[in-house]
Formats: C-alpha cells, sequence, structure tokens
C-alpha cells in the first residue's frame, strides 16, 4: 500500500500560493485561494478520533461558510480514527453531534456550497459518515485506507476464523477495510493522482459533481454493490404506482 | 425498569410496542388494515452476501417499506426488524430505505416514520451498509427539505446504535420510549475497545440512565417520551407531524447554540444523574422509576422549555 500523504505535503499541493489553513487538537479548518475565490476547508488529521467537542466545532466552521453565502465550496480532509468510544462522549449525545455535523454539511450542498470530502489516511465508522460521506463527491488519495470495522474484531463478532476473513476478503469487497473497496461500493467517487497539482483535480471535480446522490448506481456500475440501485429504484417505483392507481379519475 | 405485562387486551393499541414485530408495530400504529408493502417479501429479495458466512436469509432483510394511513393522513412508513440480524442495515435493508426517502419527493406524503430497532452497520456487508447510511441521511435531509415530515419513534428491543443512531439524530423528530435506547457506540463496543472500567456492559441501570429514553428526553435528544405502548407511538406521532422543524440554515443554527451550550452546561457530568440536577430535578435517583405519567408531570415542573432544533 502508498504511503499517506502528510497534510502538510497536501495543502502546499492543494493551495502553491499559500492557504490559512490551521490544525489544532486533530481539527483542521480555514480556507485558501481556488480558482477566482476561496476554498473553506475543514476536516481530521493524524487519525484523531471524532468526539462531540470536535463534531460541533467542525460543523460550527461550515455554518459560517453557509452564513457568509456566495457559493464558496467546502473541502473535507480526512485521516481520522472512529468516533470517539467513551461513556461520557455517549452521555452527552453523540449521535446528535454527529449527525448534526453531517446535516450542516448537506445544507451547505444544498444551499449552493459544493463539498468535496477528500480521504487521504484512515477513517472509520461514525467518524467516517459524519464527515466525508457526508459530502456530494468523496474522493481519495491512494494510501487512504477506509475500514468500517477492522478483520480482527470482524471475525471476534462473527467468530469466524480470521484466516477464512482473509481469504474471502480477497473475493468479495462487501465487508473488507480497504479504499478498493470503497471504491467498489460507490462511496468513494474517484482516488486522485497525487503526483499532479490537486487544486486542479480538487476544481475539476467540483465542477463536475453530480447534484443528485450516484453513489447506488456507481456501486451498481463497479460490482460492489450488485442490488442497491435496483432496489431502491423498485422501491420507488411501486410507491408510485401505487399512489398513481389512487388517484382521482384514475 | 419496570415491564408491562403481556397485555391481556386485545386491542392492537395496547400491545406492548418492545415485544411486537416489525410487522405487529406496523399494523397497530397505521388505521386498520391500510398498510401496503413495496417490495414486499413475496419478491424475495434476500441479502446477496449473507450466504458467504452461511447465515440464514430473511426474505425481507429486516427492513418492511411502503404506505398506509395515520388518522387518515397518508404516510410512508420503514421498520426494522430487530429480531432479524439485530436489525443491522445490510446492503438491501438500506436500499429499502433511500427508495423510500426518494419516492417520498414523488408522492409527497403527510409524513415519514420510520420505526428504529437496530445495533448499526450489518458487519457481514459493512460496507454497503455505511454507504446505505450515508445515503440515507442525505436522502432525509432532502425529504426535509421538500416539506415532508420525517419522525423517528425508538422504542425496540435492539435499540438505535452505531449508524441508526446517526440516521435518528437526522429526523426531524423522535420519539422514545423506556426501552429505546440512543446512542452510536453501544456498551458492549465501549467495553470491548476501552475496558470495563470505562463502561461496565453489565450494568443495566447505567446503560439506561446513560442511553435510555428519560435521558435523551430530558437532555433535548428525543423530543417525546412514551409508554411502550403501539397506541402511544400512534398519538405521539400524530402529534410531532405538525411539529417538525424545517431543514435550513436557522434550524441548525439553533441546532449549534442547543449543542455547544450543553456542553458548556454539563461537559464536566460524570453521570446522567448530575445533568438532572444540574436541569432541575430535584430527585435524581428517582428518575428512573417514575411512571410516564410522573415523569411528564417532572418534565412540566423543569424551568425551561423544550430545545427541539434538529
Amino acid at each position: 500500500m502508498p504511503d499517506k500523504m502528510p497534510l502538510d505535503a497536501l495543502l502546499a499541493s492543494l493551495f502553491p500560493a499559500g492557504h490559512a489553513v490551521t490544525v489544532a487538537d486533530g481539527l483542521i479548518s480555514g480556507d485558501g485561494p481556488l480558482g477566482g475565490g476561496r476554498l473553506a476547508v475543514i476536516g481530521i488529521d493524524g487519525e484523531a478520533a471524532l468526539g462531540i467537542e470536535g463534531a460541533c466545532f467542525l460543523a460550527g466552521r461550515v455554518l459560517d461558510v453557509v452564513r457568509a453565502g456566495g457559493g464558496t465550496p467546502i473541502l473535507v480532509l480526512i485521516d481520522s480514527d472512529s468516533q470517539r468510544m467513551s461513556r461520557r462522549d455517549e452521555l452527552l449525545g453523540l449521535n446528535e453531534y454527529l449527525a448534526h455535523l453531517a446535516k450542516a454539511l448537506l445544507l451547505a450542498d444544498a444551499q449552493g456550497h459544493p463539498t468535496l470530502g477528500l480521504l487521504y489516511g484512515h477513517s472509520a465508522a461514525g467518524a467516517f459518515i459524519a464527515t466525508a460521506l457526508a459530502t456530494r463527491v468523496l474522493a481519495a488519495l491512494p494510501g487512504a485506507h477506509p475500514s468500517v470495522m477492522d478483520l480482527p474484531s470482524v471475525a471476534r463478532v462473527t467468530k469466524l476464523p480470521l484466516k477464512t476473513l482473509q481469504d474471502m476478503a480477497r473475493s468479495t469487497s462487501v465487508f473488507a477495510p480497504g479504499l478498493d473497496n470503497m471504491v467498489q461500493t460507490g462511496a468513494v467517487q474517484a482516488v486522485l493522482d497525487p503526483d499532479k497539482p490537486l487544486g486542479l483535480q480538487v476544481a475539476a471535480l467540483i465542477a463536475d459533481s453530480p447534484a443528485a446522490d450516484t453513489r447506488d448506481a456507481l456501486g451498481h456500475e463497479r460490482g460492489g454493490r450488485p442490488l442497491a440501485h435496483d432496489i431502491a429504484a423498485q422501491v420507488v417505483r411501486e410507491a408510485q404506482d401505487r399512489v398513481l392507481r389512487e388517484a382521482p379519475g384514475a | 425498569m419496570d415491564w408491562k405485562p403481556v397485555s391481556l387486551s386485545s386491542s392492537p393499541f395496547d400491545q406492548s410496542w418492545y415485544e411486537a414485530s416489525a410487522r405487529a408495530r406496523l399494523a397497530g400504529l397505521l388505521d386498520t388494515d391500510t398498510f401496503q408493502e413495496f417490495v414486499g417479501p413475496e419478491q424475495r429479495r434476500m441479502s446477496p452476501h449473507l450466504p458467504l458466512f452461511d447465515l440464514p436469509r430473511a426474505f425481507d432483510d429486516g427492513m418492511i417499506v411502503g404506505r398506509g394511513r395515520l388518522d387518515g393522513q397518508d404516510v410512508l412508513v420503514a421498520a426494522q426488524e430487530g429480531r432479524f440480524m439485530g436489525g443491522a442495515f445490510g446492503e438491501i435493508h438500506g436500499a429499502k430505505l433511500v427508495g423510500l426517502l426518494r419516492a417520498a419527493l414523488a408522492v409527497k406524503p403527510a409524513a415519514l416514520l420510520i420505526l428504529f430497532d437496530t445495533g448499526g452497520v450489518r458487519l457481514q456487508e459493512a460496507n454497503a451498509g455505511e454507504t446505505a447510511i450515508a445515503e440515507i441521511m442525505r436522502a432525509i435531509t432532502v425529504a426535509r427539505a421538500a416539506g415532508i415530515p420525517v419522525i423517528g419513534l425508538i422504542g425496540g428491543r435492539a435499540g438505535c446504535y452505531g449508524g441508526g443512531g446517526l440516521v435518528a439524530g437526522t429526523c426531524a423528530r423522535l420519539i422514545i420510549s423506556e426501552g429505546g435506547r440512543l446512542s452510536v457506540s453501544g456498551p458492549e463496543v465501549i467495553e470491548t475497545n476501552k475496558g470495563a472500567e470505562e463502561f461496565d456492559s453489565r450494568d443495566r441501570a447505567l446503560v439506561w440512565r446513560t442511553m435510555g429514553g428519560k435521558h435523551r428526553r430530558l437532555i433535548g435528544a428525543a423530543d417525546a417520551f412514551v409508554d411502550d405502548t403501539i397506541g402511544a407511538f400512534r398519538r405521539a406521532a400524530l402529534a410531532a407531524i405538525p411539529a417538525a422543524p424545517a431543514f435550513d440554515l436557522a434550524t441548525l443554527e439553533a441546532e449549534q447554540a442547543r449543542l455547544e451550550a450543553r456542553l458548556d452546561r454539563f461537559g464536566d457530568a460524570r453521570d446522567a444523574t448530575e445533568i438532572w440536577g444540574r436541569l432541575g430535578v430535584n430527585d435524581p435517583a428517582a428518575v428512573p422509576g417514575l411512571t410516564t405519567e410522573g415523569f411528564d408531570a417532572l418534565l412540566a415542573r423543569l424551568p425551561e422549555g423544550p430545545h427541539h432544533a434538529r
């Protein structure tokens, strides 16, 4: 597996003319020039776990961008652990904080601030859902290694030998960790080239990004989620058919 | 906690929500005989992945979606069956809810109700389940922005954990019972990863007061606390529909303020009883034993109004 790109190298490639992005306690925030305008940046660095304070801080920065208006796109840079696992985080309502961050990103995108996730390291579980997976387009750099759960933990839960799971992981992408598998499901739309300027690649992805959620269609095309797209479409069809059948004059 | 004995009443409204199957919950929640299912079990759209693990499959993959009427109003409904794979989100399970949320844009129901009963992502289909949760959250915000109230009901055996907790946090209104638990990392997950000193998952009283319905209602994570009956969930769902907030900047700014205030006020609390005391509850130790009537009376006496922006 290629090495992960360090954040400072990533930012230098993204903003060759300099930027105002800072990192504190593993939380990334700031902005830099992109094209004729600015690109807002939030994220998580250093495989930090995402807890209630971090989610609240990042959501606040996203809402600042929405409040300012102007259509500034938002880049979400992720190299995180999972959600922070603690009694205190759950006591205070971690599910609300993580959902709030995701909602802030989804609102921003719906209100004209295109959101782009860029996974450059690890991410897992709730932290992944609340950040990178809540963007319009999710890209990754080679060396990224997302996972829902690592194989030893899957082995514990499923009570299958690790060796069996490792063998199974070679033939199916649906449960095993790793970037290729998340590309197959359609969750990661594109893998960027670290040897080319990232700013141009990011600008191109934002320009080409579809307004609708196309992840299930991608998962079908790529084979990682063979049925999700068809099932969702069939539910829509059956719902419309039933309502039409009952409509006055039908 | 006290469980109701099995009801001797034949009315579906009096049956325990916790004990009922997902189909029984839907049948009792909706107006009699109005439920119509989409992609029903007769189509046998089963998980293509579980056979790899030699696990049994369900004809509905543990997710039932369809439409019906609630006191005469057209609604779309989704119900998770916690007794199949812990109600976990797999590829088909999740895709059915994604489809229902997308259908809401076309059929414009009075509301879309999600009956949660889930441990989170199905590990045997982890990547598909995780991606489905992201699609569901995005589709919920799209439906809400189109003016459709999306209401969550939590009171099942499996609780509402993992990605299910994030989906619940995306809903416009949440209704929870004593048996409903709402959280991201479950007690066993925290204990396995961080040790029993951090969370002793066998301490059931600790689980209930940290993740249970009363605590969630008291801190504002849920909007209504109800008895464990299908009738109580039905009445609360009806009341929630007209109260659903818009999905816009004003709502999320109010939620930001609500969540920041919670960190400031309770960030150093060690236990739920400390939080309840600071909220103005005179006898926090008595809260777990309160009946719903007693709990409602307590809520009415608390100095602050509800904090419901979500």
